[in-house]
C-alpha cells in the first residue's frame, strides 16, 4: 500500500547486478541469496527434468510394439526406476517448495530473506550432490538401479545392479528437502511483514507452509528407512531381509509412511498456485479464502494417515484395510472444497485468458480426473482389480504431471516476468500450452482402460490387444514432448528479446507485485506494513455495478 | 545444524532473533526423533514377532557397561545444562570447564562403546557372522538393531562431540557470550537429544531380560 506498483522505481540494482562478495558462477553457487538459491534450483531441477523426460519418451517408445522395440528388458527396468526417482525427488518434490518457494515466500511475506540464508544454501548442495549421485549410478559398472523408485525389499537387497548409490542419493535429498522445510516453517512464523497475520498471508504462503511441515514430519521416516536398507545391503545387518528373519511388509510400511505424505509435498504447492493465480485473472477476491488455507492444513494432515492404502493385497487386516480406505476417501473433501472455491471464484469474474491461466484451467480438469480417479483407488473392491496396473500409473501421472507439473508450468509463466524482468511471448505460449494438454491426455487417458482390461505396470512386454491403447499413448508422448521442447525454447528465446516487464504487468495484488522486476537484493527498501488481506480486488468488482 | 546460523544474516547487517533460532533447533529436534521414531518402531514390531528370542538374545548384554554409560550421559547432560548458567553469569572460565567435561564425558561413553562392540565382536555377534547367522532369526534381528540404533547413536554423540568443540572455540573467541549464547543454548538442546535417545535404547536392550 506503501508505494503502488507504477511508482515503485529501481533506485538500486536489480539482484542480477548487486554487488556480491564472489564473481562469476561463485557470486551463483556460493549465494545465500533466496532468489538466486531459487534460480540455482530452477537451473538444476531443469536439467534433471530433461533427463527424466527423455527416459519417460524412451520408455514409451518401446511400449509402442509388443516385445522388444528399441531396448532389451534390463534397461527397461532401470529406465522406470530412474524416471521415477528423477522426476519425484530431483524434480517434483523440489520443483514448486525449493524454486518457487525460496524465490517467492520472502517476497510473499514481505521479508528480505528467509530465516536461515546459509542453511538454504546447504539445501542446494546437498540437493545437488544427490542428483549427482543418481547419475552417477547410471554409468557405474553393474548398471543403474533396478528396483523401481519404490525399492522394495527383498529385491533391493538382492539385485546386483547399483542400488547403493541411488539410496544414497534419496537420502541425501531428503536431507535437503528436511532442511528447506525447516527452514521455510521458521520464516513463515518469524519474519512476516508487520500486519501480516496469518489470515492475511497468500495462499501460496499456507501452502508451502503446511508442505514445509510435511517435509520436515514425514522425511526422517524415509531417511532412516533408506539408511537401513543401505546397511542390510552394505553391511549384512538383518533388518527387513525374510532370510534374515525381517518382514518385508514393515518395510513398506515405513517407505509408504513417507512417501504418501511425499505426494502432498508435490500437489500441494501446486494447489497454491492455483489460488493465486486465479484471483489476479478472474479479478475478484478469492472466494473462500479461511477455507483454501485451512483445506491445505487438513490435506497436509489426511494425508499423512492414509499411507497403506498402497499395500490393500499385500496382507493387512479387514479392519486395517477399512480405516485406511475410509481416511483416503475423507482426502478427498479438502481438496474438493480447494477445487470449488477456484471455480466460484471465476464466476462472474473479468476473466483475462492470460497463458498461466490456461494452464491452471488444465490444472483443475486433469487434477479432478486425477482425484475422482484417486476415490476410485480408494475403495477397496476396485482397488483389488486395478492394484498394480496402469490405472495406477494413470492416476498419479494425472495427479502429479497433469497436477503439479501443470501449476508449475503455470508458475513459470506467471512469475516469469517477475524472476527475470521480461516478459515471455504469449502466442508460442500458448500453443505449447495447447500441445501439453493435448499430448499429456491422448498419453495418459488411455493407461486408464489399459489397467481396467488388465495390462500390468512396469512390464516391458504385452499382449497384442493391448497395442492400440499403447500406440495412442505413445503417439500422445510426441505430442507432449513437441509441447514441451516449445515450451522451453520459448522461455529461453524470451530471457534474452521478451519485452522489459513492468512491476506489475498482470495486475496482481500481492507484494511481489508492488516492487520492481526483478526484485532488488534486499527485496524491499521499505518492509511494507500490511493492512488489508492478500487479494483484495473490491475495486474492480465495484466498477460493473455502477456502470450499469 | 543451526549453530552456525543463529541470525539471519541480511546483506552484511544482521538482525537477531533468538527465538526463531530456537524455534529452528526445535524442529531439527522433531526431525531427529522422528529419525529414530522409525527405528523404535521396527524394533516394537520384531520384539512383538519374536519376544523369546529377543529375550535370548539380551542375556548376552553386559548391563554394567550399559548402566556406566547412562551415567555418563545424564551426567555429561547436567554439565553442559550448567555451561549455560555459568555463561549467562558472565562466568566464561566456569562455562568453558563445563563444556569441556561435557566433551570427555562423551569421549568416555565413546570408549566404553568401542570395548562392549569388540567383546561382541570377539564372540562372534556381528552382521554376517557364522555365529549369529547360525542363531534363531528374533536374535540375528535383535543384534542387526542392536548395532544400528546404538551405532546411529554413536554417530550422534560424535557429531556432537564436534558441535561442543565448536562452542568451546566460540566461547574462547567470546562469540558466546552472556548476552548473546543462543548457539550454547542450540547445542546443549543437540546434547540433550543425544541423551534423551539413550535413555529409552538402554533399557529396550539392556534392561528388559
Amino acid at each position: 500500500m506503501a508505494n503502488p506498483a507504477s511508482g515503485a522505481v529501481a533506485l538500486e540494482p536489480d539482484f542480477y547486478h548487486a554487488a556480491t562478495r564472489h564473481r562469476g558462477i561463485l557470486s551463483w553457487i556460493l549465494s545465500t541469496d533466496h532468489k538466486r538459491i531459487g534460480l540455482l534450483y530452477f537451473a538444476s531441477m531443469m536439467v534433471f527434468f530433461t533427463i527424466a523426460v527423455l527416459l519417460g519418451l524412451l520408455m514409451r517408445l518401446e511400449m509402442l510394439t509388443p516385445g522388444e522395440t528399441v531396448m532389451e528388458p534390463q534397461t527397461y527396468n532401470t529406465f522406470f526406476t530412474l524416471h521415477g526417482i528423477m522426476m519425484i525427488f530431483l524434480f517434483i518434490i523440489p520443483g514448486l517448495p525449493a524454486v518457487f518457494g525460496n524465490f517467492f515466500l520472502p517476497l510473499l511475506i514481505g521479508a528480505r530473506d528467509v530465516f536461515f540464508p546459509r542453511l538454504n544454501l546447504l539445501s542446494w548442495w546437498l540437493f545437488v550432490t544427490g542428483g549427482v549421485l543418481a547419475l552417477v549410478s547410471l554409468f557405474l559398472p553393474g548398471g543403474a538401479a533396478d528396483t523401481g523408485w519404490t525399492f522394495y525389499v527383498p529385491y533391493s537387497v538382492r539385485t546386483s545392479t547399483n542400488v547403493l548409490p541411488a539410496l544414497l542419493a534419496a537420502f541425501i535429498l531428503g536431507f535437503s528437502s528436511i532442511l528447506t522445510g525447516l527452514n521455510f516453517i521458521t520464516t513463515v512464523h518469524r519474519m512476516r511483514a508487520p500486519g501480516m497475520r496469518w489470515f492475511r498471508m497468500p495462499l501460496f504462503v499456507w501452502a508451502i507452509y503446511s508442505t514445509a511441515w510435511v517435509q520436515v514430519l514425514a522425511t526422517p521416516i524415509i531417511g532412516i528407512t533408506l539408511l537401513l536398507v543401505i546397511v542390510e545391503r552394505w553391511l549384512g545387518v538383518g533388518i527387513f531381509d525374510p532370510s534374515l528373519g525381517g518382514d518385508p511388509v514393515l518395510y513398506q510400511h515405513l517407505f509408504w509412511i513417507y512417501s504418501h505424505p511425499a505426494v502432498y509435498i508435490m500437489i500441494l504447492p501446486a494447489l497454491g498456485v492455483v489460488s493465486e493465480i486465479i484471483p489476479v485473472f478472474a479479478r475478484r477476491t478469492i472466494f473462500g479464502y479461511k477455507f483454501i488455507a485451512l483445506s491445505s492444513v487438513a490435506i497436509a494432515l489426511l494425508g499423512s494417515l492414509v499411507w497403506a492404502h498402497h499395500m490393500f493385497t499385500v496382507g493387512m487386516s479387514n479392519t486395517g484395510m477399512f480405516v485406511f480406505s475410509l481416511l483416503t476417501v475423507l482426502v478427498s473433501i479438502p481438496s474438493a472444497i480447494k477445487v470449488f472455491n477456484w471455480v466460484a471464484t471465476l464466476y462472474k469474474g473479468s476473466i483475462a485468458l492470460e497463458v498461466p491461466l490456461l494452464f491452471i484451467l488444465s490444472f483443475i480438469v486433469q487434477f479432478s480426473i486425477g482425484g475422482f480417479t484417486g476415490l476410485m483407488l480408494g475403495a477397496l473392491a476396485i482397488n483389488i482389480h486395478v492394484q498394480d496396473t496402469y490405472f495406477v500409473v494413470g492416476h498419479f501421472h494425472y495427479v502429479m504431471f497433469g497436477g503439479a507439473g501443470f501449476g508449475l508450468f503455470a508458475a513459470i509463466h506467471y512469475w516469469f516476468p517477475k524472476m527475470f524482468g521480461r516478459m515471455s511471448f504469449k502466442k508460442p505460449a500458448v500453443l505449447s500450452w495447447a500441445l501439453t494438454t493435448i499430448g499429456f491426455n491422448v498419453l495418459y487417458f488411455p493407461f486408464f482402460i489399459l489397467g481396467y482390461i488388465g495390462m500390468p505396470r512396469r512390464y516391458y512386454d504385452y499382449l497384442p490387444e493391448f497395442q492400440i491403447y499403447h500406440v495412442i499413448s505413445t503417439v500422445g508422448s510426441w505430442i507432449l514432448g513437441l509441447g514441451l521442447m516449445l515450451m522451453v525454447v520459448n522461455l529461453i528465446i524470451s530471457l534474452r528479446r521478451g519485452a522489459r516487464a513492468p512491476a506489475n504487468p498482470w495486475g496482481g495484488m500481492t507484494l511481489e507485485w508492488r516492487i520492481p522486476s526483478p526484485p532488488q537484493h534486499e527485496n524491499f527498501q521499505d518492509i511494507p506494513v500490511i493492512t488489508t488481506g492478500p487479494y483484495d480486488y473490491s475495486e474492480f468488482e465495484r466498477q460493473p455495478a455502477e456502470e450499469t | 545444524m543451526t549453530l552456525h546460523i543463529g541470525t539471519a544474516a541480511v546483506n552484511g547487517h544482521s538482525h537477531r532473533d533468538d527465538t526463531g533460532s530456537r524455534m529452528g533447533m526445535w524442529l531439527f529436534l522433531f526431525t531427529e526423533l522422528i529419525l529414530f521414531g522409525g527405528m523404535f518402531i521396527v524394533y516394537a514390531v520384531y520384539r512383538f514377532g519374536h519376544p523369546e528370542e529377543f529375550q535370548l538374545a539380551a542375556q548376552e548384554m553386559d548391563t554394567f557397561v550399559g548402566a556406566l554409560n547412562t551415567i555418563i550421559l545424564l551426567t555429561s547432560s547436567l554439565t553442559v545444562a550448567m555451561s549455560i548458567t555459568a555463561i549467562q553469569q558472565g562466568r566464561k572460565a566456569v562455562s568453558m570447564l563445563l563444556v569441556s567435561m561435557t566433551v570427555l564425558l562423551a569421549l568416555a561413553f565413546l570408549v566404553n562403546k568401542y570395548f562392549e562392540w569388540g567383546h561382541k565382536f570377539d564372540v562372534g555377534l556381528y552382521p554376517r557372522a557364522p555365529e549369529l547367522l547360525s542363531r534363531q532369526p528374533g536374535e540375528i534381528l535383535y543384534f542387526g538393531l542392536y548395532y544400528v540404533m546404538t551405532g546411529l547413536h554413536a554417530l550422534h554423540v560424535l557429531i556432537g562431540v564436534g558441535v561442543l568443540a565448536y562452542i568451546l572455540f566460540a566461547i574462547g573467541r567470546n562469540r558466546i557470550t552472556s548476552t548473546s549464547y543462543v548457539r550454547l543454548e542450540s547445542g546443549a538442546l543437540y546434547w540433550h537429544l543425544v541423551d534423551i535417545i539413550w535413555i529409552f535404547l538402554f533399557p529396550l536392550f539392556y534392561l528388559i531380560h
